[in-house]
């Protein structure tokens, strides 16, 4: 059915060009033929108005993207300590940008129609100014300076991990197409582990090491929890291809690398339950829901089952491509108070009760 | 005659001693006008398969996992039903951005003009080497040959990202197509990049020795300062990723371990150890970057030399335009691990690659700003070359802005690989590039086929182009601030974006339309080749020498001496004369000075 109606769409918008052309040929018809080919002083007013018009139309995007759908969970809401630091500099190069935007696009489409080409005029021989242009190469030098200190401290901050505030050590394992997590235990010290280690009859689908004391104690899951106000720390592995472990609600990304392990650190602020209940969530799940109602009866006409209602989870989703399943490569993360956390951790089985014989 | 000159083969007898078959006119052509046009052509190809592969992933996103009969009649066995495949639209994505950034952007828009105008613009009969020329573009032709046949692969072409990272591209048993199809991939570029690098050698070479007399460096053209420091950019980073490519074809076929090191897939250990997928990724990107630079350059100088001829005016800022020119290239060179952000490099490199990063913008910001004083006071001639320039310089700072984000390491964190990236290169490479290319191609259609494109088709072309650029990428930035991941082949897995399906509806419908109205172009171009209207000797009245040539192509380019320089190639509306342009081969009047900035 889509199918069709974008033909049907696609063959119309041919038509409607063809009948513009001719509308610009019979228009054309008296011109001379030297001149065939190049603007005339009607098209140049012609065209200068579509600058004009083409301007409004970049506003007008401008605006409307902002307004439907500028609601942007990656500027605000963020739930890791790091996060506001994040936001704040994106918003401050937002504004930059939108206004350095504003103007340069108001000039460029400002000039194109206010100079628009006409018989006889002759042109200004404006070479050079080497006042302008140390203008508009110092303004930028001053603007990029103080983004660059600024982010450039962010990015200290958020990369360098701090071992002596004693945080939470989880590994993350990537395979083709799902997560695992993995605790270092009671020792919180991780054992060690290689994927020539692997033996999928014992279980041992980590590929720890079975004789490392470390190991004994680790957790191995498939749910990340973790509990809100302490430091984590991620170690990620992946087994096969690079996968990239992507939080964002959490402002968070590192690569998967087969072969070296590495890490990205950051301290949860807001549990699941307190993110549920903000107002922007709220409103954002309910607007979710709705979209879902409405396909899920285009489903039901067509036989097929009902969507489940959605509710909100922390994610954590791979973000680099690593085959057919790239899409679909997600986990769920939990973030709880340190009493669920410990009740939950309690739970889970240990590597070294985990193991078949 | 210049001594430059006159060491080339031919002089003014050019033309009588051999007789010019079929073949070696069109075919095995060493001209660099016949070459020029066979790029064009065969970049126009490469660019409508990209473009229709874009559409079709297009009409995936947005109507996920929905039957469709184009699926159905293209796709073949990988949309069974008229569903699209997922590995299908990883490599439908994969060939779509290798072709649009090297076979059309590169090849065939520095294949085309750098060919056609380099001789032209400076004076030279030729290019430095005819010959290698043509074996230049022969083996350009054959990579394409060998990468539109990777599509028709039994498992199916490369899949892994234009960026072919390895593991991913190196096992077969990762993705199907990552066997065949990823070797076809390999061999192909490999051809592409020897074919690169012979043209690049020429147009050095030919920029250096063969300017006639008068030319001095600070006369060009920007046109040919372009060029000239791209197939330089060229030079220095192709061969990185040929070797790149050899090392992982090692990997792949034998057994070698440069990017690989403990990996268990499918149930078994395979044997490579110490090897770095990173390893290729600063390799990747050691050319990938500049890549974009190679990419955008040649479009900045023509749209520099359009905007002068068309606003009447001289190009604001000659010397800092070059100076901005070197600056990019020197600084493109030492910024590539801004893609590399979260691969696990060790963050102090990328507080270096922020910085040098962020220090392109500045460059960037002066040639910008140089081009919208351009049309400051100018005489605008409307003409679509003169469009699609200023479309240009719109769609470069809505692209390039966003850099500032992306360059910057700690926002990269959160929308590395999310469609904001995909919105930034397209609106600043690809799009823009894109511009370049049509302007250059409206402005020179002239000097290549003797006749003129219907400029009604052509501010049609513009106009719907331009809209349905803006209505593609510009809502991608939300999408990709909202979180959304690249390369996803249906986003309906996660509740979370199903508030963005509609953004996706919408672009997908915008770009249907900018795909389609493309025909607009094809139509005008080549029924013009053979019945538009005839061409003057110099159409648009600008100064450069090229328009001093007769309007049928001769063998040699002029049919007597070539034409002396006495001033630089921005008299436009210059006070104390008549006409609003004095070309270049014009001598300076009596107490004229020669201005020059
Ligand atoms: C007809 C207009 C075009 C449309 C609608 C379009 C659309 C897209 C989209 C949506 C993607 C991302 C797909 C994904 O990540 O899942 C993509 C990828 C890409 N496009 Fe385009 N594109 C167009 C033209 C171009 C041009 C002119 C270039 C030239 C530079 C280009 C280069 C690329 C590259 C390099 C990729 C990345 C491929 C990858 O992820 O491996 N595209 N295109
Ligand atoms: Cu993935
Ligand atoms: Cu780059």
């Amino acid at each position: 059915m889509t199918a069709l109606l974008t033909i049907i769409v696609l063959v119309f918008i041919l038509i409607a060009i063809w009948q513009m052309v001719k509308i610009f040929d019979l228009a054309q018809a008296k011109n001379e033929n030297t001149t065939a080919g190049v603007a005339t002083d009607k098209d140049n007013t012609l065209n200068g108005y579509l600058m004009m018009g083409f301007l409004a139309f970049i506003y007008i995007i401008t605006i409307v993207s902002f307004v439907k759908w500028g609601d942007l969970p990656l500027m605000s809401n963020s739930a890791s300590e790091h996060g506001p630091t994040i936001d704040n500099l994106m918003v401050i190069s937002m504004v930059i940008i939108f206004i350095v935007q504003t103007i340069t696009q108001f000039l460029l489409h400002y000039f194109a129609y206010k100079y628009k080409g006409e018989k006889g005029k002759k042109a200004l021989f404006f070479a050079d100014n080497n006042k302008l242009e140390a203008i508009w190469t110092i303004i930028p030098v001053i603007v990029l300076a103080g983004l660059i200190i600024y982010g450039l401290s962010t990015w200290i901050n958020i990369m360098g991990v701090d071992e002596s505030d004693d945080p939470l050590v989880v590994e993350l394992y990537a395979q083709q197409f799902n997560w695992k997590a993995r605790y270092a235990g009671a020792d919180n010290t991780l054992g060690k582990a290689n994927v020539r280690l692997i033996d999928i009859d014992r279980a041992n689908i980590l590929g720890l090491d079975e004789s490392d004391p470390n190991a004994q104690d680790d957790v191995i899951t498939t749910e990340l929890h973790l509990p809100v106000g302490r430091p984590v720390l991620f170690k990620m592995r992946s087994q096969d291809v690079l996968h990239s472990a992507y939080m964002p609600h959490f402002r968070a990304q590192m690569n998967c690398v087969p072969g070296m392990i590495t890490q990205f650190g950051f301290t949860p602020t807001v549990t699941t339950a307190d993110m549920r209940q903000t107002p922007q969530m709220v409103e954002k799940v309910l607007n979710i829901n709705n979209i879902r109602v409405e396909n899920s009866k285009k489903l039901i006409a067509k036989g097929e089952d009902a969507l489940e209602r959605y509710e909100f989870d922390y994610l954590l989703l791979c973000n680099k491509i690593c085959g057919k399943s790239h899409y679909n490569m997600q986990m769920k993360i939990v973030v709880e108070t340190q009493e669920e956390y410990d009740a939950w951790i309690a739970e889970q089985k240990e590597f070294k009760n985990s193991l078949v014989n | 005659m210049s001594a430059h000159a006159d060491n080339h083969a031919h002089d003014d007898d050019h033309g009588h001693h051999h007789k010019e078959t079929f073949v070696t006119k069109y075919i095995f052509s060493q001209d660099h006008k016949m070459i020029a046009k066979q790029y064009l052509v065969t970049g126009t190809i490469m660019g409508v398969i990209g473009v229709l592969m874009s559409m079709m992933f297009r009409l995936q996103i947005a109507w996920p996992e929905e039957p469709n009969v184009l699926f159905e009649a293209l796709l073949g066995k990988w949309a069974p039903d008229g569903v699209m495949d997922a590995d299908i639209y990883l490599a439908l994505v994969t060939i779509h951005g290798t072709i649009m950034v090297f076979f059309v952007l590169t090849a065939g828009l520095s294949g085309t003009f750098s060919n056609l105008l380099i001789p032209l613009q400076i004076g030279a009969r030729d290019m430095a080497s005819g010959f290698l020329n043509m074996v230049s573009y022969w083996l350009f032709f054959v990579s394409c040959i060998i990468m539109v046949s990777s599509l028709f692969v039994e498992a199916g072409p490369a899949a892994a990202g234009w960026t072919i990272y390895p593991p991913l591209s190196a096992l077969p048993m990762a993705q199907g197509g990552s066997g065949m199809g990823m070797t076809l991939w390999l061999v192909s570029m490999a051809i592409f990049i020897a074919s690169s690098l012979l043209g690049s050698l020429n147009y050095v070479v030919t920029v250096i020795n063969l300017r006639t007399k008068g030319m001095s460096m600070t006369r060009l053209p920007l046109t040919i300062w372009a060029f000239f420091v791209t197939a330089i950019i060229g030079i220095i980073s192709f061969p990185v990723l040929l070797s790149a490519a050899l090392l992982l074809i090692m990997d792949r076929s034998f057994g070698t371990s440069f990017f690989l090191s403990d990996i268990f897939i499918q149930g078994e250990v395979l044997h490579y150890q110490g090897g770095s997928p990173v390893l290729f990724e600063h390799l990747f990107w050691f050319l990938g970057h500049p890549e974009v630079y190679i990419v955008i350059l040649p479009a900045m100088g023509l749209v520099s030399e359009i905007m002068a001829s068309n606003s009447r005016k001289p190009i604001f800022g000659y010397r800092a335009m070059i100076a901005s020119i070197l600056a990019i290239a020197f600084l493109s060179t030492i910024v590539w691990g801004h893609h590399m952000f979260v691969s696990g490099m060790n963050p102090f490199l990328g507080s270096v690659f922020t910085f040098t990063t962020l220090l392109i913008a500045i460059p960037s910001a002066v040639k910008a700003f140089n081009w919208i004083t351009t049309l400051w006071k100018g005489n605008l001639q409307m003409n679509p070359a003169m469009l699609f320039s200023i479309g240009f310089v719109s769609t470069f700072i809505t692209g390039g802005l966003t850099g500032i984000i992306l360059g910057d390491s700690a926002l990269d964190i959160n929308v590395h690989d999310t469609y904001f990236v995909v919105a930034h290169f397209h609106l600043v490479m690809g799009i823009s590039a894109l511009y370049g290319m049509f302007a250059g191609i409206y402005h020179w259609f002239p000097k290549m086929f003797g006749r003129m494109l219907n400029k009604n088709l052509g501010y049609i072309h513009f106009w719907i182009t331009a809209v349905c650029a803006y209505g593609v990428f510009f809502p991608m930035h939300f999408i990709g601030m909202a979180g959304l991941p690249r390369r996803y082949y249906t986003n309906s897995n996660f509740p979370l974006f199903d508030d963005l399906a509609n953004v996706n509806v919408v672009i997908t419908i915008f770009a249907l339309v900018g795909g389609v109205v493309q025909i607009v172009y094809l139509y005008n171009f080549f029924v013009s080749i053979f019945f538009g209207k005839k061409a003057t000797q110099n159409p648009w009245k600008s100064t450069t020498l090229e328009w001093t040539t007769p309007v049928e192509h001769i063998h040699g380019n002029w049919p007597g001496e070539i034409p002396h320089v006495f001033r630089w190639a921005y008299d436009y509306s210059k006070p104390g004369h008549d006409v609003d342009f004095v070309p270049q081969n014009i001598p300076l009047k009596e107490g004229e000075e020669e201005l020059q900035h």
